[in-house]
C-alpha cells in the first residue's frame, strides 16, 4: 500500500492511508499513514460498528490537513473485542452438530459435507437477508456443487474443470473461497458474536469442510498439475492452520 | 495489526522478512490540497475486491491490475478474490465497511465533513511482491483519479 501511495502522490494526488503493519510503513515512509492495532483483514477495526469505523476513517482523513510529512500516527484505541481476537489459541468450539462420515474415503466425506451444507443453509439464508446479499460468486457454483467439485480432487481422477478457460488450480481456489464464504456467512448469522479466531478454528478443525480441505492439501501437494500443487502449497490453508497441523493438531 | 511482539514467532519472522525486503524510496513526495471539507475523496483498497461479474484477480502478469468500484456499490455487489488466505474475511462477510468504508464516506459527505465522494473507487490485490511492481498501474490510476477531480485518496490495506 505504501508504494502505491508514493506513486499516486508523485503524480499529484494527495494520499492518506491506513497502516496495518507499522514496521513496513516505517521503512516505506509514505506521505501520511495512520497505524491501527487491528487484525489483518479488518482495517476499519470491526464490522457493523459505524461510530468506530467513522473515527478511524476521520483520523486517516485528518492527516491530509497536516502541514508536512512524512507522518506516521498511531490510532489510540484497540478494536472492540480486538484483544480477544488477537489472542493465539483463544478459539473455542462452536456448538454445531457435525455430521460424521459413515465410512472412509471421498464418498463418505462427500455425503457428510452435503449434510453439513444442508444444516447450515437456513443460517445462510438469514445472513443473506441481513446483509442484502452474499459475498460468494467467484466460481458460479452452489455450495453443494462446490463441495462436490472439491471432494472430487480426493479421488484418483481429477474432475472436469467447470471453467476450461482457466487453470484447474484457479477453479479449485474459487470453489474453496465460495465454500468458505458460505460457511462464514452462515456462522456469523448465528446468535452470539464469534471472534475471527473462533471462526477460523471452527471452519478448519471443527467442520467436515475443514476435514475435506486438510485432506485436499495432503493429496494436492503431490498433484501432477502444477496449478493445483501451487494452490495447495501457498493459498489453500492459512499459515496459522498449517503451523497447527505441523504441531500435530488434527 | 497486533504489535509484532504479541505475535507467534513464525508470524513475526515472516513480517520482519517482508520489512527487510520492502522497497525504500529516497524521498517522500508531498502534495497539498484544500481543507478537508472541500476535498473530493476516493477509496483505494488492496483487498482484491470487485463486482461479482468482473474478472477475479489472479497471479502472474495481471496481478497488479486494479478493478473499478462505482460509488453506489453495496456489500451485496462486491466479492473478494484475493489469492491470500492469511487475513480475516469474516468481518467483510458481515460488513463491507470494515474493508471499504463507502457508507461512512457517504455519511461524511452528507455532514459536509468532506466535500464529496468520488464517482469511482478502486481495488488492487495487495499480494504482488515487491510492491514496486504496482508502479505502472498506480501511475495510470492517478490520471483516472485526476479526471474524477479527486484530491484525497484513502489507501486501505487488508
Amino acid at each position: 500500500m505504501g508504494a502505491v501511495g508514493h506513486y499516486l502522490e508523485q503524480e499529484g494526488i494527495p494520499t492518506t492511508q491506513i497502516s496495518l503493519v507499522r514496521e513496513h510503513t516505517e521503512v516505506i515512509r509514505p506521505p501520511r499513514a495512520l497505524w491501527v492495532p487491528f487484525m489483518l483483514g479488518r482495517p476499519l477495526g470491526v464490522p457493523n460498528d459505524p461510530p468506530f469505523q467513522r473515527r478511524v476513517l476521520l483520523a486517516a482523513l485528518h492527516l491530509l490537513e497536516e502541514p508536512s510529512g512524512p507522518i506516521l500516527r498511531d490510532f489510540p484505541d484497540d478494536a472492540p473485542n480486538g484483544a480477544r481476537d488477537e489472542e493465539e489459541g483463544a478459539a473455542c468450539p462452536v456448538n454445531f452438530s457435525r455430521p460424521q462420515p459413515t465410512g472412509d474415503g471421498p464418498h463418505a466425506l462427500a455425503h457428510a459435507l452435503a449434510q453439513e451444507i444442508a444444516q447450515l443453509q437456513p443460517w445462510h439464508d438469514l445472513a443473506l437477508r441481513r446483509r442484502g446479499g452474499g459475498t460468494s460468486g467467484l466460481s458460479g457454483l452452489t455450495p453443494e456443487a462446490a463441495g462436490v467439485f472439491i471432494v472430487a480432487f480426493l479421488s484418483t481422477r481429477e474432475p472436469q474443470n467447470y471453467r476450461p478457460d482457466q487453470a484447474l488450480g484457479l477453479s479449485l481456489k474459487h470453489a474453496c473461497d465460495d465454500l468458505r464464504a458460505f460457511y462464514e456467512e452462515a456462522a456469523t448469522a448465528q446468535p452470539g458474536s464469534l471472534s475471527a479466531a473462533e471462526l477460523e478454528s471452527w471452519y478448519y478443525f471443527g467442520t467436515v469442510a475443514g476435514e475435506v480441505l486438510r485432506e485436499l492439501r495432503r493429496v494436492s501437494l503431490n498433484s501432477e498439475d502444477k496449478s493445483i500443487r501451487l494452490f495447495a502449497e501457498l493459498t489453500l490453508l492459512p499459515r496459522s492452520v498449517v503451523h497447527q497441523l505441523r504441531a500435530g493438531r488434527a | 495489526m497486533a504489535r509484532l511482539e504479541d505475535l507467534p514467532e513464525w508470524e513475526r519472522e515472516h513480517l520482519l522478512q517482508l520489512r527487510d525486503e520492502a522497497p525504500r524510496f529516497d524521498t517522500t513526495p508531498w502534495k497539498d490540497g484544500p481543507p478537508l471539507r472541500q476535498r473530493r475523496v476516493a477509496l483505494i483498497s488492496t483487498a482484491g475486491l470487485h463486482r461479482r461479474g468482473d474478472r477475479p484477480f489472479t497471479g502472474g502478469a495481471g496481478a497488479t491490475e486494479y478493478r473499478v468500484i462505482p460509488a453506489d456499490a453495496t456489500g451485496a455487489d462486491l466479492v473478494m478474490s484475493h489469492v491470500s488466505v492469511n487475513f480475516d474475511r469474516s468481518g467483510f462477510r458481515q460488513d463491507l465497511n470494515v474493508v471499504l468504508p463507502l457508507d461512512r464516506l457517504r455519511e461524511l459527505a452528507a455532514e459536509r465533513a468532506i466535500g464529496s465522494v468520488a464517482d469511482f473507487h478502486y481495488s488492487f490485490m495487495g499480494a504482488p511482491w515487491p510492491s514496486t511492481r504496482f508502479e505502472p498501474k498506480a501511475r495510470e490510476l492517478a490520471s483516472l483519479l485526476a479526471r474524477d477531480r479527486v484530491d484525497a485518496a484513502v489507501l486501505i490495506p487488508v
